[in-house]
C-alpha cells in the first residue's frame, strides 16, 4: 500500500518534449510507471520518448483520450502556473509540480484557486513522489529506494534521496516517499501527508525531513502529539544557517527570529519525536523506535 | 532583491502614496542644491541596504543648505555595517506628530498576503511583535478580491486613527497593496507613516523587497539593482544562476539542492570543521554552471578544502563531473578536494573523475565525505 501514487496511477507529463520532461518521462517509464500521455502546446499528434507516449496540445484532450488522472509538470516557471490551472480545470486529481522558481504571488493565487476545487497539488519546487516497486512521479532516482513500510515526507529534494538511500542500505524499505517542496507557498504540507500516512494501513513509521524557515515543522509537531499513533522520526537541516539569508529554497530563511532549526528540533523533541544529528542516523532512529 | 529607500518611495508615489519632496545626491554639492531648492529644514539620509541607519548616525536633520552640504559630506564618507555610503537622500523634513507602521508581506501559514499596521511606528516591526504584539493589527487579503476598503478601515480603527483619517489612510493602504502586487514584492512597508501637524499622512521611510523569481517580468525593476551593494562572488553567483551565501568557515561546499547543502554544512560542523559557504548548484546543473560555482568557492581565501556532494535526481552526475573537470582545467586549485557523487548516472560521473589527472579524494557516504573534508582542511590528508 502507499499514498497518492501506485501501479494504477495513469500519468500525464506536461512539458514532455522539453529536455527535462523527456529525460524524466523515459526514467518514469523504465521504472514501470504508466505514462499514458504527454502535453506540449503546438506539438499535439506527435509521439514522444521514441514513440512510446502520445503528445496532445491540451490537458483536456489528453485526459479525454487516455483517462490520465495524475499530472507531473516540467514546464519553465513562467508557464507553470498556467499548466497547473489547466490540469485542475481538466479534471486531474493529483498535480505534481517539479518546476522551481515560480513567483510567490503566482502561487498564492494558484493555491487559492485549487482550494476551491477537489484537486491536490504537490510542490512546486519539489522532487515528486515515489512508491517503490509501483510508480515514480517526478525526478527521484528510483534505484535508491525499496518497497517497505516507512513513509518519508520532506521539504527538500536531494536530502530526501540521501535519507532514502541510507534507509535502503540498511534494509529499511519505504511505503511512499514524497517531497513537498521548498517554496513558501506549497500545495501539500506536512500535516496533509502525516494524516495520509496515519491512515495508510501499510505505513508503520514515518520520517519527516524539515529545514529552516516558516513554522510548518512546529505545526507538524502539534499534529503528531494530538492526532498520530504511528512513530515519527525527524531530521532538520540548517543548524548552521545564519539569520536573514535565504538558503537556496525560497522558503528557507530565518526571518524576524523565527524559523530556526533549534526551535523546530525543540518542538519535535518536546512531543517525543527523535531528531537525527545527521541524515545517515535516520535508520538507527527507525530501528530503535520499532 | 532589496530596494533602497528612495527607490521604494518613488514606487510608492506611483501608486498615489504621498512622500516627502526630495532627491538623491552623490556629492555634498548636489545635496546643497537639493536643500536649496526644497527650502526649509531637510533630512539627509544615507542610502544603504541595511537596517539601523539612524542609530549608526546615517540620518541627520539640516536646517540650512550649508548644513545639508556638511552633513552630506560626513555621511557620504561613512560605512554602515560594513557598507560604504555612496548616495544620500535629501528630503524635506516632515512635521511629525505621530509615527505609524504599515506593511504587507506573505503570511506563509495562512498562504495569503497579510497587511499589518501598528501605532508604534518608527521601530522595527519584529521588535514591536516581541514586546507588544497586541499593538499590531492584521488583515489577510484574498488574492482574487484584493484589499477591500473595510479592511483598511479595520486597520485604521485598530491603531486608533481618527475617523477623518479613514479616507486618506485607506488610499495609502490600497496604494501599498497595489505596489506589493504589481511589483511582485515579498515585502513592502512604510515605516514610519507619519501623521503631520495638519493631520495629513506622509510616507517618510519605506522599504521594498522584490521576489527574485518574478524579476523576469519586471525588467525595469531588475535594473534598479545596486551593483555596488554586492560582493564580486555574489554577483558572479547571481549571474550564473547559483544560490550562494558566504559564511565564516574553511570548508567550501558545492552541493545540489538547498536542503542537502544545509545538511552538508551542518555535518562539517558536527565533525569539528565549519562551512565557508552555502552553495546550491540547483536542479539540472550543467558543466558551465558547476565551473562557475567552483571559481566562486575558490575565490574565497579562507577556503582550505572543497567538498562536492552531489546526489543526482534531475542533476546528472556525469554532467557535474564534466563541470568539475572543466573548472579544474581553468582554476588549478591548490587545496584538497573531496568528491561524492551518487544517483542518476553516478557510474559515468565517477568514471570521469577517476580517469582525470586530478587527485580527487572520493567518498561514498555523506558522513565519510564530511569527515574527509574536515581532515583535509586541517592538512591531515
Amino acid at each position: 500500500m502507499s499514498i497518492l501514487v501506485d501501479k494504477n496511477t495513469r500519468l500525464l507529463v506536461q512539458g514532455i518534449t522539453g529536455r527535462e520532461g523527456e529525460f524524466h518521462a523515459r526514467q518514469m517509464l523504465a521504472y514501470g510507471t504508466q505514462v499514458v500521455a504527454g502535453v506540449t502546446p503546438g506539438k499535439g499528434g506527435q509521439w514522444a520518448v521514441d514513440g512510446q507516449v502520445p503528445v496532445f496540445d491540451t490537458v483536456a484532450e489528453a485526459v479525454e483520450a487516455t483517462g490520465a488522472n495524475t499530472s507531473v509538470i516540467y514546464v519553465p516557471a513562467r508557464f507553470a502556473p498556467d499548466a497547473i490551472y489547466e490540469a485542475a480545470d481538466a479534471g486531474i486529481s493529483l498535480i505534481v509540480c517539479i518546476t522551481e522558481g515560480i513567483p510567490v504571488q503566482d502561487m498564492i493565487r494558484v493555491r487559492a484557486y485549487l482550494d476551491q476545487r477537489d484537486v491536490r497539488l504537490v510542490g512546486p519546487n519539489c522532487p515528486g513522489l515515489l512508491t517503490p516497486g509501483e510508480a515514480k512521479v517526478g525526478i527521484m532516482p528510483g534505484h535508491i529506494a525499496m518497497p517497505g513500510n516507512v513513509g518519508v515526507v520532506s521539504r527538500s529534494g536531494t536530502l530526501t534521496y540521501e535519507v532514502v538511500y541510507a534507509m535502503t542500505m540498511r534494509g529499511i524499505g519505504q511505503s511512499t516517499c514524497i517531497g513537498i517542496g521548498g517554496d513558501p507557498i506549497i500545495g501539500t504540507t506536512f500535516l496533509d501527508v502525516l494524516e495520509m500516512f496515519e491512515g495508510d494501513p501499510l505505513t508503520d513509521q514515518v520520517v519527516l525531513i524539515g529545514e529552516i524557515g516558516g513554522t510548518d515543522e512546529e505545526r507538524a509537531a502539534d499534529f503528531i502529539a494530538t492526532r498520530m499513533s504511528k512513530p515519527v522520526v525527524a531530521f532538520i537541516a540548517g543548524r548552521t544557517a545564519p539569520p536573514g539569508k535565504r538558503m537556496g529554497h525560497a522558503g528557507a530563511i530565518i526571518e524576524g527570529g523565527t524559523g530556526t532549526a533549534a526551535e523546530k528540533i525543540k518542538a519535535l523533541e518536546a512531543v517525543g519525536v527523535p531528531v537525527a544529528e545527521y541524515p545517515e542516523q535516520i535508520p538507527d532512529l527507525l530501528l530503535a523506535a520499532r | 532583491m532589496k530596494l533602497h529607500e528612495y527607490q521604494s518611495k518613488r514606487l510608492f508615489a506611483r501608486y498615489g502614496i504621498p512622500i516627502p519632496d526630495g532627491d538623491v545626491a552623490t556629492t555634498p554639492a548636489e545635496a546643497r542644491q537639493i536643500a536649496k531648492r526644497l527650502g526649509g529644514p531637510v533630512v539627509v539620509k544615507s542610502q544603504v541596504l541595511v537596517g539601523g541607519r539612524g542609530k549608526a548616525g546615517g540620518i541627520k536633520l539640516a536646517r540650512t543648505p550649508d548644513e545639508a552640504e556638511a552633513l552630506a559630506e560626513q555621511i557620504l564618507g561613512m560605512e554602515i555595517k560594513g557598507l560604504p555610503v555612496r548616495k544620500v537622500l535629501v528630503d524635506q523634513a516632515a512635521d511629525i506628530q505621530q509615527e505609524i507602521y504599515l506593511g504587507i508581506t506573505v503570511d506563509r501559514a495562512a498562504r495569503r498576503p497579510v497587511m499589518m499596521a501598528s501605532s508604534e511606528g518608527g521601530v522595527e516591526i519584529e521588535e514591536v511583535a516581541k514586546a507588544t504584539p497586541e499593538k499590531i493589527v492584521k488583515v489577510h487579503v484574498d488574492p482574487f478580491l484584493g484589499l477591500r476598503d473595510y479592511q483598511a478601515r479595520q486597520l485604521a480603527l485598530g491603531i486608533g486613527l481618527g475617523r477623518e483619517q479613514f479616507r486618506p489612510f485607506s488610499a495609502i493602504a490600497s496604494g501599498l497593496y497595489r505596489t506589493f502586487v504589481e511589483t511582485d514584492a515579498s515585502l513592502a512597508e512604510i515605516n514610519p507613516l507619519v501623521v503631520q501637524g495638519d493631520g495629513s499622512l506622509l510616507a517618510v521611510d519605506g522599504k521594498i523587497v522584490l521576489d527574485d523569481n518574478a524579476l523576469f517580468r519586471h525588467p525595469d525593476l531588475a535594473e534598479m539593482r545596486d551593483l555596488d551593494e554586492e560582493t564580486e562572488a555574489e554577483r558572479e553567483a547571481r549571474q550564473a544562476g547559483l544560490s550562494y551565501v558566504s559564511l565564516d568557515g574553511e570548508i567550501g561546499c558545492m552541493v545540489n539542492g538547498a536542503g542537502l547543502a544545509m545538511a552538508t554544512m551542518d555535518l562539517t560542523k558536527y565533525y569539528g570543521g565549519s562551512p565557508a559557504n552555502f552553495l546550491d548548484i540547483g536542479g539540472g546543473a550543467k558543466a558551465d554552471k558547476v565551473a562557475a560555482a567552483l571559481r566562486i568557492i575558490l575565490s574565497d581565501p579562507k577556503v582550505k578544502a572543497v567538498l562536492f556532494n552531489i546526489f543526482g535526481g534531475i542533476t546528472r552526475c556525469d554532467e557535474v563531473a564534466r563541470g568539475i573537470l572543466t573548472a579544474l582545467e581553468e582554476v588549478k586549485p591548490d587545496v584538497p578536494m573531496v568528491a561524492r557523487l551518487v544517483g542518476t548516472n553516478e557510474e559515468e560521473g565517477r568514471a570521469l573523475l577517476e580517469a582525470s589527472p586530478y587527485q580527487l579524494i572520493t567518498a561514498s557516504t555523506l558522513s565519510e565525505a564530511a569527515q574527509k573534508a574536515v581532515a583535509a582542511a586541517r592538512g591531515e590528508v
